[in-house]
């Protein structure tokens, strides 16, 4: 599948992947993420189960403390 | 625009700010200079001596409650600002209640699990304001690298990566310069 990962074309053998998959095979290991799937908001308990599929515009934004 | 023509603008909109450290005290002292006309102002911290290296507060004002030395400072640069402050630590339960109302709302809070939590419970309970984030604000050089990203209504603002930490320090300069693009942003939200 191809989506928009952060502004960026990202391609995946996968045809489609949960968003803990997404996060492993990219290896985003970072504990405070936002996280939305074409405009909506996907939080924590939903990662194992919300598909990201051929098309979809993610966004996958790392919180870091300062401020 | 002449300045007057922007300042009318600006005096009939509201901006929350969601922290008054590094960079919610500098946003909030740039937007109140321009004209904004109500800002929203929640910290339940006090101003403590290694603040004052990057926050907007005085020597005199070491133990006073940041959203009062906020009120003191924004009135003291002569704008005509209306400053709403709560003196209220955020959580999941009072951030839609305290920010609704506002045209546009910017995060300036410190640790990661509270931007994660402020952030989130913005694009669920309030979907449909502005959200300016500052993200990566450590450190000192590097200007290109400190960038504005857009997502739907959500503006990313720093340069995402650098984590504040004891070898690591949040610096006034750095730190300025995000909290004013998180200012200038909202400038272009309101003004186009």
């Amino acid at each position: 599948m191809r989506i928009t990962l952060n502004h960026i074309l990202a391609e995946f053998s996968q045809e489609e992947l949960t968003v803990s998959g997404l996060l492993r095979e990219r290896n985003f290991t970072f504990k405070m993420l936002v996280i939305k799937i074409n405009g909506q908001l996907i939080k924590k308990e939903a990662y194992d189960t919300a598909k990201v599929k051929d098309g979809d515009d993610v966004m996958v934004l790392h919180l870091i403390s300062g401020g | 625009m002449t300045f007057e023509q922007i300042t009318e603008i600006l005096s009939c909109k509201k901006v929350g700010i969601a922290g008054c450290g590094g960079l919610g005290s500098n946003c909030a002292v740039a937007l109140a200079r321009v004209g904004v006309g109500t800002l929203i102002l929640v910290d339940f911290d006090v101003v403590s001596q290694e603040n004052l290296n990057r926050q907007y507060f005085f020597s005199d004002q070491v133990g006073m409650k940041k959203v009062q030395a906020m009120v003191e400072n924004l009135r003291r640069t002569g704008s005509k600002v209306q400053v709403v402050p709560y003196d209220i630590k955020l959580s999941p339960e009072n951030v839609v209640a305290l920010f609704e109302g506002c045209d546009l709302v910017v995060e300036a809070l410190d640790g990661a699990d509270q931007k994660k939590m402020f952030i989130e419970t913005i694009l669920t309970g309030l979907p449909s304001v502005p959200l300016i984030t500052g993200l990566g604000i450590a450190g000192w050089g590097n200007n290109s690298s400190i960038q504005i990203r857009k997502s739907e209504n959500l503006y990313i603002c720093g340069d995402g990566e650098s984590e504040v930490g004891p070898e690591m320090p949040p610096l006034a300069p750095r730190v300025g310069i995000v909290a004013n693009m998180q200012a200038n942003m909202a400038l272009e939200i309101f003004l186009g």
